[in-house]
């Protein structure tokens, strides 16, 4: 009779079952988790290295403005220069009142980060508490937050913003927009968040963790939200993009950032009626505008790829 | 069925109420002087900010004044104009416009976004695929209005294929253009969802049955793959009407398309705020029932969803 703490002899062997895959596990790999997955899937892509090199230039940019030109922006314009081609020390020409394009466009660069990641900012807090709470609790707390958040979804966040940004006009700022925004775009991060908690909350380690006398709220902290905050990161990433393409569309519509403030949706706005004598002027800030969008979109596709296991699987 | 149309209609009911309360939040309770506050920067004569205030009765308690606003919401009186003409004839005569370039735009990026999605999904991975995703990778980066106006530049400038402003009575040839552009925001989104779509149903038992029982990829493709693959497809075009209304505002105003969101667009260039308020509020609830058009369609094409609650 085989001793109890050696099972071996009570099954075939390993190399005659499909377990063999287990035997190949390295005992000295460290176990993997979603996150450790992600990095190591992350870093062979090139979208990724791509993404983040630029968003790392581009935080250089609207933190240090003044390492990449030492034209000022807005003053020292020359009416003169109005709407000249590229000159000597201004690679991208003049805009119509003679300010140099390139300064423009990279003291311009803050203004919609700073957007961007205000808007995300409140869009993760408003989303996450709420998400959490209702996809936790459940019952008519669940009830009442989610139709509360069926009421901001239902109105198209862009046209949200043109009512409060019309009616604050005299407070217009880069804070007022961003609150416009970020007010009407938490629903997508709540449902998101909501759905995975629900999915999470019923697995065996929270049970556990119940079982062992785990307070309710320790328990969200600690295990639920952890565990259900992957997707949040992908839609919070896409949410700092749109919120990007919202200030510069309301700025472009007349009711975004007030005229003196230097920002891409302001000099598109004003280049628009110069489009037939100077195109580029609407151009170079369309482009940084772009590239901008377009990397922080890639890095929440990679993101997306790389932390949901089943668009893993489909690749 | 019967009672999930039910359930979804009475669903409806709080939000309807709820967004026209936001909205009337929004504007008239908010720190400052509301009528005021829709002016913008200029200075109205003070006669018009009487009729105003009275208007918006605004010597009443708060709630009764979203009441009477929503009363008059129900009787169809959305106000007035700055010019004096009530926005409800406004939208009588611009909504047609609106709604046929709607159609064209949704025309071009269903068949673009499920032809090109479908071909990305069936060989991923290809050439093809990769190719897509950085043209829709970058077309949902390009914001609208920049798109319009590049679109207006090269084609209408300086090419001459088209006439840059659209004219009177907006011809279908003259929306074409405008159409166009407004397509290219929904075009990726739809491409991608089809794609995704398209590779989660290959996988599925009842296409490897198809496969095995001998059915030619001919058949299998469009029949089995495609039509159990567009179920996301219609979802996204409720979702797609809020995208579309927002792009219409700036490619109307850009293209001079005499339509709701031209209108709109010049409202708020001029800072007509009540006039702005009802064009929203009205872009609201028609939003609010296309959604509920859409999830009760949805249920009456998938029997799933009839039958899960």
């Amino acid at each position: 009779m085989p001793s109890n703490t050696d099972p071996k002899h009570y099954v075939a062997p390993v190399e005659e079952t499909p377990l063999v895959a287990i035997d190949q596990v390295k005992a000295e790999g460290k176990p993997t988790n979603l996150w450790t997955d992600a990095w190591r899937d992350l870093r062979k892509r090139p979208m990724f290295w791509i993404s983040s090199i630029l968003i790392v230039l581009i935080v250089v940019v609207a933190l240090f403005p003044g390492w990449f030109t030492s034209t000022p922006p807005d003053n020292n314009c020359h009416l003169a220069d109005s709407n000249g081609g590229p000159a000597a020390g201004h690679p991208l020409g003049f805009t119509k009142q003679g300010c140099d394009v390139y300064s423009r466009i990279i003291h311009g660069t803050s203004t919609s980060l700073a957007v961007g990641m205000i808007v995300t900012f409140i869009v993760a807090f408003l989303g996450v508490i709420s998400g959490a709470i209702a996809g936790y609790f459940g019952g008519w707390v669940d009830a009442v937050i989610s139709r509360i958040a069926d009421i901001f979804f239902s109105i198209p966040y862009i046209l949200a913003a043109v009512v409060v940004m019309s009616v604050l006009s005299r407070y217009a700022s880069v804070w007022t927009i961003s609150l416009a925004i970020g007010l009407f775009a938490w629903p997508t991060t709540m449902r998101v968040l909501r759905a995975e908690v629900l999915r999470v909350k019923n697995a065996d380690y929270v049970m556990a963790s119940t079982a062992l006398g785990v307070s309710k709220f320790r328990i969200l902290l600690r295990h639920v939200l952890p565990n259900s905050i992957a997707p949040v990161i992908v839609v919070t990433t896409l949410a700092l993009a749109s919120a990007i393409v919202a200030e510069a569309t309301l700025s472009y519509l007349g009711v975004g950032l007030p005229t003196d403030v230097m920002s891409w949706g302001n000099d598109i706005s004003r280049a628009q009626n110069d489009l037939r004598n100077n195109p580029m002027t609407l151009i170079w800030p369309s482009i940084a505008l772009s590239v901008t969008v377009l990397s922080f979109i890639m890095l929440g596709e990679v993101a997306r790829d790389a932390l949901d296991p089943k668009s893993r699987a489909q690749r | 069925m019967a009672g999930y149309i039910l359930r979804r209609l009475l669903q409806a009911i709080p939000v309807l109420l709820g967004t026209t309360f936001l909205i009337y939040f929004m504007v008239f309770a908010m720190p400052g002087d509301p009528i005021a506050g829709l002016f913008g920067e200029k200075t109205p004569p003070p006669a018009l900010l009487e009729q105003l205030r009275e208007r918006y009765h605004l010597d009443q308690p708060f709630i009764v004044q979203y009441f009477l606003f929503l009363g008059g919401i129900f009787r169809g009186d959305f106000g007035v104009s700055f010019s004096g003409q009530p926005v409800t004839e406004i939208l009588a005569q611009t909504f047609p416009v609106t709604l046929r370039l709607a159609i064209l735009a949704v025309f071009f990026e269903l068949v673009a976004g499920i032809t090109i999605g479908l071909i990305a999904g069936i060989r991923k991975g290809g050439i093809f695929d990769a190719s897509a995703l950085v043209i829709s990778l970058i077309l949902i980066s390009v914001p609208i209005f920049v798109i319009a106006f590049v679109a207006q530049y090269v084609f209408g400038v300086e090419l001459g294929w088209f006439r840059t402003t659209v004219g009177a009575g907006a011809p279908w040839k003259d929306l074409l253009m405008p159409a166009l552009v407004l397509a290219t925001i929904s075009f990726a989104q739809i491409s991608r969802l089809t794609r995704s779509s398209v590779i989660e149903t290959s996988s599925q038992d009842f296409v490897r049955t198809a496969a095995s029982k001998g059915l030619s990829r001919r058949r299998i493709v469009p029949v089995h793959i495609l039509r159990n693959s567009l179920i996301p497809v219609v979802t996204y075009l409720a979702v797609d009407f809020g995208v579309l209304m927002v792009g219409a505002t700036v490619t109307e105003g850009i293209f001079n398309v005499p339509g709701v969101g031209r209108t709109l667009y010049q409202a708020i260039l001029r800072g007509e705020g009540p006039t702005v308020v009802s064009f929203v509020t009205i872009m609201v609830l028609i939003y609010i029932v296309i959604n509920l058009v859409v999830d009760l369609l949805y249920a009456v094409l998938d029997p799933r969803i009839r039958y899960a609650k």
